[in-house]
């Protein structure tokens, strides 16, 4: 090896060790996806080959020394409509595979556990329900599907795992959703993929799938105390929601115990189901959102709570299953029908996650 | 490769370049500036549009160099990203878009039909006016401190988030995007009107039913792009909040109203080639183009389909799962138009009698990239896949193949092809198949590990990247030389040949379309008399016919 | 044609022919230059239908999403002033086709006053539009450079419109879409107007043109083309007038 020079026979096994044609599979998806890919690549090079037959055999038979006078043909139907009908039933094929993986991708299943993610300039925010936050990475056991509920704070971001072949846009102003369900150990690239200004290619982390007892252990280690339920219902009663929204007779609010799930008629006579797009909308922009029966007195949150905050909210609103949790907040500040004079417990209410201070 | 080719040359010891033709019939730059003369315009279009190129060229050698390694190394990442947006803004809006049709279809539309020149040759000269002024505009975004939004200008991040030179780079966009309306009119308006006697619609050169729908593109797309940018330099000066989601704005409206130019913009780059490839294939292989009638209607389809695909662009992004069927399943028909013209055009080439002069074996290049580009674009309208692939290099990949490999090849075609037209001289034949073979190597090297890279996920616009992409990128930046040597070639020998190449003739291809039956260089008004057509396109007999009876008399 | 006024010429050896001298030369015949010229204005209006199109489009989503917004904001402007600006628009078209009339007729004086009539009633819409917009601007109703919610979150502040309508007042989040009304009707007003502004200067110039006599000798095509244009401009305001001022006036 003497001849080669040092440096470049460095580079070469660098180059050869770091080697690869694929990502690894490491979700239930990835087979799926890697098949559909396989039949693309099959048909693309099957067409391309008819196509190269056609020139270079037509090329060598038909070179103009060989073939002095050209044979005119006006053209044939029977070959167009061949060439016509092949292709699109091959791309129809695609379409409606593709289709059914692309439903699959992005309809999480009922039971998967969801893990809110929060994308910032430059930065991905995991949460966890456990209350676990971690920045740019993810922590996620194997065999259970995850769901990622996904919001931006800024400008337009993307949520990308090239080995589970997920990606979903991060979204200002709304949520968006993907899942997967991890099946090999190991750690991943997390990439975000949607140009989204100076240190686009710094935000990037790692995904890192562990077995079950794994996980458990890193939940037990990364724990800051409350969970995203317990954070929510401090910020609830911060807020002050509760002067509003509480089981008493005298409440100016719906009560927020089971709404989440539910049916609710809204004042314009519109009918939806409360899920976590709908809870975030009525907690930004309340006056659209008024549920039928109730003055549209709540002011709106927009600059007041952050992403965080309002992802600990939902959370909360839909953990609410029983009048017990609203007393105990009731409890924690002190319930008085005059809210504009009512002090906050020093320490308490100020300290609450999720609160833009101003 | 054989070495003889198909040209024709007369005499060289006697021939002459015509006394009198376009390029000496009047003298001075005032005469070029202010000219009405359609071939006039489109050689300044011409020298505008090349120089545009060099500046995204240059930026995308830069780009290059820093993919070399996986550190951010060469140039810091605010830079990285101003050079990217600047290689996208210009190669798209101020070349791609405006090269073919502006310089190509200016020069050839009128020649083609039969035509004294274009219906409105003032309007002609206004539009390349505006696409100075918007190039100026762009110029100066770029030397005082360039744009970092990416060629897609994506809100909210071009509007409430960067700090560079927005406002400028849009109102470039803008005034430019007058400049393709106008050109879109006129050529439709020259094609209805100014056809010559005996040129009916279905006698007409497949290269102008390609024009013809790419200005019906230009016609009912650009405008919308334009309120798109009024809107974005709106946002950004007075701040109404269209597209801040925080005040009532709906960034995703930026999206469809951006894309629903974009996407038809497109098919602008490549309808374009797709006629020099109809030209070409036919004539270097003495044959008619199989299934003419075919092949016009998916031009038109093409354009037709074009302007129902735009969200195709924004499967990941929240538009809903049943609109997302609705606009893979369009994008699935649209493909349906470009496969039956690539078997088309292979098909004119059986039972022909094949000369493998330099505009063939551009053209042989774009049949394998444009296929190689438009069937991966298949991988990204299937929706499962899309997920996986968009937003990664294999995107990057697929729009070169298309834009750059079949695009650029076509166009190289067509300037090779025409050149003894346009100039009355021929290019350095070896180097110009040399530089053919070049590029076509040069291209496959730089972007077919992009494919690879785009699977396994590497994300496109990264300045830094994990170091197990590194291999591939090398691959890339060292095929990306070649390629630069492949498009450096012509811009040697091209020159050159105005001054020493072998005098032309008006006919060195012996090729059937009207605008080879008048001198070259043309005159100002193109014929001496209004032809007549008599024939149907692409008839090598009549051609036959027509030079024994010129030779007799 | 027997126009005694004709131009010979032609660069070329055999090219000498003679034409009528407003016929361009690169056309065969007068009627083909009328044609290219008729229908390049038909298409260049096409592409304006599209960039007026987007607009439309982006107002009826939004107005579609924030409908209380949009009655409140269009309940701002006033029904009379628009309803003179459409009149003001509706004659002057009528104006413009006798001037396309008085063109192809040959009477010049005619000519001359219809233009100068429907350049005046474009004056007058302008100015019309300039006070709507004053006034706007005085109410703080301007996205971006001067607006204020009070107006629509308190709607007896301004007792004019609330004397008429009897509004509710909006939530805050709702009032601040007002300004999305406001901007709207600003661009699309805006744009109209600067169609109009060229409209009238093109008017001007032609003003100047007729009284050279220069259309009344049988060169009719840019005064009929103009014409086109300006009964365009006069039909998207006939949209813009119910979307903007009428569709919720219901009280």
């Amino acid at each position: 090896m003497n001849y080669i020079s040092p440096v470049l026979w460095q580079f070469l096994r660098k180059w050869l060790t770091h080697f690869a044609l694929f990502p690894p599979e490491a979700s239930k998806m990835a087979s799926q996806m890697d098949a559909l890919f396989f039949f693309l690549v099959l048909v693309s090079l099957v067409g391309l080959t008819v196509v190269v037959l056609i020139v270079v055999g037509s090329s060598m038979a038909y070179h103009h020394r060989r073939h002095p006078q050209a044979v005119q043909i006006e053209g044939s139907t029977l070959l167009e409509a061949t060439w016509t009908i092949i292709p699109l039933g091959l791309f129809l094929v695609m379409f409606v595979w593709g289709a059914l993986l692309y439903f699959r991708v992005y309809t999480p299943p009922a039971n998967a556990m969801n893990i809110y993610v929060v994308g910032k300039q430059w930065m991905w925010k995991a949460e966890h329900p456990g209350g676990q936050h971690e920045i740019d990475a993810l922590h996620v056991p194997i065999g259970r599907p995850i769901q990622l509920t996904l919001i931006s704070q800024d400008v337009f971001h993307s949520f990308s795992i090239p080995a589970f072949r997920v990606k979903r846009e991060a979204i200002p102003g709304r949520y968006t959703s993907v899942w997967f369900e991890a099946t090999q150990v190991g750690t991943y690239h997390l990439f975000c993929t949607q140009y989204c200004g100076t240190n686009h290619s710094q935000m990037i982390g790692e995904v890192v799938v562990m077995t079950p007892d794994d996980y458990q252990k890193w939940l037990a280690g990364s724990t800051s105390g409350d969970s995203l339920a317990q954070d929510g219902e401090r910020l609830f009663a911060s807020l002050s929601c509760n002067a509003c929204h509480n089981p008493t007779a005298a409440a100016r609010g719906p009560n927020l115990v089971g709404v989440y799930g539910s049916h609710l008629t809204l004042t314009s006579g519109q009918t939806i189901t409360v899920d976590e797009a709908y809870l975030r909308s009525a907690i930004l922009d309340p006056s659209e959102h008024v549920t039928q029966g109730y003055a549209p007195i709540m002011p709106t949150y927009q600059g007041q709570v952050s992403e965080e905050g309002v992802i600990a909210l939902v959370e909360y609103i839909k953990n609410l299953n029983s009048d017990y949790r609203i007393q105990q907040t009731l409890n924690t500040t002190g319930f008085s029908p005059n809210i504009e004079e009512k002090q906050a417990p020093a320490g308490k209410a100020t300290a609450a996650p999720g609160e833009v201070k101003q | 490769m054989s070495t003889s080719t198909l040209v024709t040359l007369p005499d060289q010891s006697t021939a002459k370049i015509p006394k009198v033709n376009f390029l000496n019939q009047e003298n001075g730059l005032l005469s070029w500036i202010l000219t009405l003369d359609h071939k006039r315009i489109a050689i300044l279009y011409l020298i505008t549009t090349v120089f545009f190129f060099m500046i995204g060229g240059a930026a995308a050698a830069v780009i290059r160099l820093e993919l070399l390694t996986p550190a951010g190394d060469l140039v810091a990442a605010d830079t990285y990203n101003k050079l990217f947006s600047i290689h996208g803004i210009i190669m798209v809006f101020f070349f791609l878009v405006p090269i073919a049709p502006a310089v190509l279809g200016n020069f050839l539309i009128p020649l083609m039909i039969g035509a004294r020149d274009v219906a409105l040759p003032r309007v002609n000269l206004l539009s390349w006016y505006l696409f100075v002024i918007g190039g100026c505009f762009e110029l100066y975004m770029i030397i005082f401190g360039g744009v970092d939004t990416g060629w897609t200008f994506t809100t909210p991040l071009s509007t409430h988030y960067v700090n560079t030179h927005v406002v400028g780079a849009a109102m470039g966009i803008f005034i430019a995007g007058f400049s393709s309306i106008l050109t879109g009119i006129n050529f439709i308006v020259t094609i209805h009107k100014m056809r010559a006697p005996g040129m009916t619609w279905f006698r007409l050169p497949l290269f102008i039913w390609s024009f013809y729908a790419t200005s019906i593109i230009f016609v009912l797309a650009t405008p919308v792009i334009a309120i798109a940018m009024v809107l974005i330099v709106l946002e950004r000066v007075v701040g109404i909040g269209v597209f801040d989601p925080a005040r009532g704005g709906d960034p995703i409206l930026f999206q469809h109203l951006f894309w629903f130019y974009s996407h038809p913009a497109v098919y602008v780059m490549i309808l374009p080639g797709m006629g020099v490839i109809s030209e070409v294939v036919s004539t270097f292989s003495r044959k008619r183009v199989f299934g003419y009638t075919a092949v016009a209607f998916s031009s038109v389809a093409i354009a037709v389909f074009s302007f129902f695909v735009w969200a195709h662009h924004m499967f990941i992004m929240g538009i809903s799962n049943y609109s997302a069927l609705v606009f893979s399943l369009m994008t699935m028909l649209v493909a349906v138009p470009s496969a039956i013209k690539v078997f088309n055009w292979s098909a004119t080439m059986y039972k022909g009698s094949i000369h493998f002069d330099t505009p063939m074996i551009y053209t042989l290049g774009f049949l394998g990239l444009f296929t190689i580009g438009g069937l991966t674009g298949v991988f990204l309208a299937t929706l499962g896949m899309d997920i996986h692939l968009t937003e990664t290099y294999f995107i990057v990949a697929h729009f070169h193949y298309v834009m750059v490999g079949g695009m650029v090849s076509a166009l190289m075609a067509g300037i090779h092809f025409w050149w003894p037209k346009i100039t009355g001289r021929m290019y350095p034949e070896s180097l110009g198949r040399l530089a053919a073979i070049i590029l076509f190597i040069g291209f496959n090297l730089t972007f077919f590990p992009q494919f690879i890279l785009g699977y396994l996920g590497m994300p496109r616009r990264y300045w830094s990247y994990p170091p197990e992409f590194q291999v591939l990128n090398v691959f890339s930046s060292a095929g990306a030389t070649i390629l630069a040597i492949g498009y450096l070639l012509p811009f040697l020998y091209l020159p050159w040949s105005i001054t020493y190449g072998e005098i032309a003739g008006s006919n060195p291809w012996k090729a059937t379309g009207l605008e080879w039956q008048t001198q070259s260089p043309p005159l100002m008004e193109n014929f001496p008399e209004i032809p007549i057509m008599d024939h149907e396109a692409y008839d090598y007999d009549w051609l036959e016919r027509h030079q024994q009876e010129v030779a007799s008399v | 044609m027997s126009e005694t006024a004709s131009t010979t010429h032609g660069v070329l050896a055999g090219a000498q022919h003679e034409h009528p001298p407003y016929q361009r030369h690169h056309f065969s015949s007068v009627a083909q230059q009328f044609d290219a010229s008729n229908f390049a204005m038909w298409l260049f209006l096409l592409t304006e239908i599209m960039f007026f199109g987007g607009l439309f489009t982006s107002y009826l989503i939004m107005r579609n999403w924030y409908y209380p917004a949009f009655v409140a904001g269009s309940h701002q402007l006033s029904i009379f002033l628009g309803t003179t600006m459409t009149a003001v628009l509706i004659i002057s078209s009528f104006t413009m086709a006798m001037a396309v009339w008085c063109a192809e007729t040959g009477r010049k004086r005619d000519l001359i006053l219809s233009l100068s009539l429907t350049l005046l009633l474009g004056v007058v819409f302008l100015c019309l539009k300039g006070f709507e917009w004053h006034g706007e601007w005085v109410e703080y109703h301007v996205p971006g450079l001067r607006f204020s919610v009070e107006n629509f979150v308190n709607p007896a502040s301004d007792p004019q419109v609330f004397k008429e309508y009897h509004d509710k007042p909006l939530a805050t989040d709702m009032a601040e879409n007002v300004g999305q009304y406001f901007f709207l009707y600003f661009v699309m007003t805006g744009m109209h107007a600067l169609h109009m502004i060229i409209g009238v200067s093109v008017l001007t110039f032609m003003i100047l043109r007729a009284r050279a006599g220069d259309y009344t000798s049988g060169h009719v095509t840019f005064v009929e083309n103009f014409g086109l244009y300006w009964h365009f401009v006069d039909i998207v305001w006939i949209f813009l007038f119910p979307l903007l001022y009428l569709i919720s006036r219901h009280s």
